[in-house]
């Protein structure tokens, strides 16, 4: 089906009454996902609604009062990677910079990864490690739903038609935070597996999601009881021992496939060797 | 905007664009369309750089941009970042280096190391190599033309 209309709203409600008149129009952000399949035929898509130029989406909100930071969804992964957010947020910027080559970051926006919601999505592992709020609205209303509520399956969302994903709420947390990922080269990079740990120092507790090792991000509730339970968060050591029954469980919770890019083996292998690497630098002391 | 003809600020200047299908890419309206071959179509999914241009200042692959959605938007080609004949010194400097074989990734490297260069100017190897790691050379093993990037800050920086 070829493109018919194009329509380019510079505010939200703009954006929302053209989503009400035609609530099957497919939604463009940055263009890295969406184009590559209008360029090859592989989809067609009647009515283009373009929403990186709409102002209100394009900005970010730091709360300290409630230690949270708003992101509009039309913030770019160039500008997560730099000050200030890098500050706030440092498992998404360095997910952000392993993202695709300057020039997809310039383009591809956080709303638009959460939109096509691949199970290889980098910034999705580290919104689903630190519990995001994703937010949606459509001329009827606005929506929350956290990250595990959100994405519901392989490139599927609870997103419905007629509805706009319009940012996302992350909290500032105090602690170590990182992002790791497995793939053939630095750059351009879809990845093979990928694991954000997050540290709530407040909580005492870690929370862990993979990423490319199953159908949707997976958080990992086991391997975060265990460093619950056996880590000292106030001077950084956990045993080796504990790390590598750590790595267990992040490998056991990892349901992958294989594919074009991987083997489910080798995934399973690679993710629990990305988690205990994160624990050890969470936690520096033996 | 459900139209056929629309126009684009590319190079300074308005251009019309007439009979098109409103899926274009600004890669394919530019050299289709627009008559600007400058800029090169290889992967058409953002892989290679080579048809990288400058939208508002950002340096993105013109085959990920729909063209009808950068209505309003200051594009800038390779023909635009210097006149036809007077090579700019980033340009120069690639001349100078060896670091143009075949020729095809030129263009879009260009483009990348101008916006590299305009952003940061003494940029580290490191940064060269990562800020050039979205253009993709298959002749040259990249070195000449990081030495083309080097030379280029070296010589701004002496020359103010």
């Amino acid at each position: 089906m070829p493109t018919t209309s194009v329509t380019v709203p510079r505010t939200l409600s703009d954006a929302l009454r053209v989503l009400a008149d035609s609530p099957d129009a497919t939604v463009l952000a940055g263009g890295t996902d969406l184009m590559v399949e209008l360029n090859s035929g592989h989809r067609g898509a009647t009515d283009v609604v373009v929403v990186n130029r709409i102002g209100e989406l394009c900005t970010w909100q730091h709360n300290p009062q409630l230690g949270t930071l708003h992101l509009g969804a039309g913030i770019t992964y160039s500008e997560i990677e730099q000050s200030p957010i890098a500050g706030w947020v440092p498992a998404l910027a360095q997910a952000a910079r392993t993202v695709g080559s300057p020039q997809i970051r310039h383009a591809a926006t956080i709303g638009g990864n959460l939109g096509t919601c691949s199970p290889a999505g980098d910034g999705l592992p580290v919104l689903c490690a630190l519990e995001a709020q994703i937010h949606l609205a459509s001329a009827a209303g606005e929506r929350t739903l956290p990250f595990a509520d959100f994405m519901v399956g392989p490139k599927r969302t609870a997103r419905v038609p007629g509805e706009l994903i319009t940012g996302v709420t992350v909290p500032v947390l105090p602690g170590w935070q990182g992002y790791s990922k497995v793939g053939v080269r630095n750059a351009m990079v879809i990845a093979v597996a990928s694991s954000a740990l997050v540290v709530d120092q407040e909580q005492q507790g870690v929370r862990l999601a993979l990423g490319s090792v199953g159908p949707v991000i997976l958080r990992c509730p086991e391997a975060e009881a265990l460093v619950a339970a056996e880590g000292d968060f106030q001077s950084s050591r956990i045993r080796s021992t504990v790390v590598a029954q750590f790595a267990e469980l992040a490998r056991r919770a990892a349901r992958p496939i294989d594919d074009h890019r991987s083997t489910a083996e080798y995934r399973r292998h690679a993710v629990g060797i990305l988690a205990a690497r994160q624990l050890r630098r969470a936690f520096p002391n033996e | 905007m459900s139209s056929e003809m629309y126009s684009l600020h590319v190079n300074g200047e308005l251009r019309e664009v007439r009979d098109a299908w409103v899926g274009e890419s600004l890669l394919f309206v530019l050299r289709e369309r627009l008559g600007l071959l400058g800029s090169k179509g290889a992967c058409e999914q953002g892989e290679c750089g080579s048809c990288s241009v400058l939208v508002d200042g950002e340096l993105l692959c013109s085959c990920l941009v729909l063209a009808a959605g950068a209505v309003g938007q200051a594009i800038v080609t390779i023909e635009g970042v210097a006149p036809l004949g007077a090579p700019n010194d980033v340009q120069q400097a690639f001349v100078d280096c060896g670091a143009v074989q075949c020729g095809f990734c030129t263009p879009g490297l260009i483009m990348a190391a101008h916006a590299l260069l305009e952003r940061s100017a003494s940029p580290t190897e490191i940064e060269i190599r990562e800020e050039l790691s979205g253009n993709i050379c298959r002749c040259t093993g990249y070195g000449r033309i990081i030495e083309a990037v080097q030379s280029v800050a070296v010589a701004r920086r002496s020359a103010t």
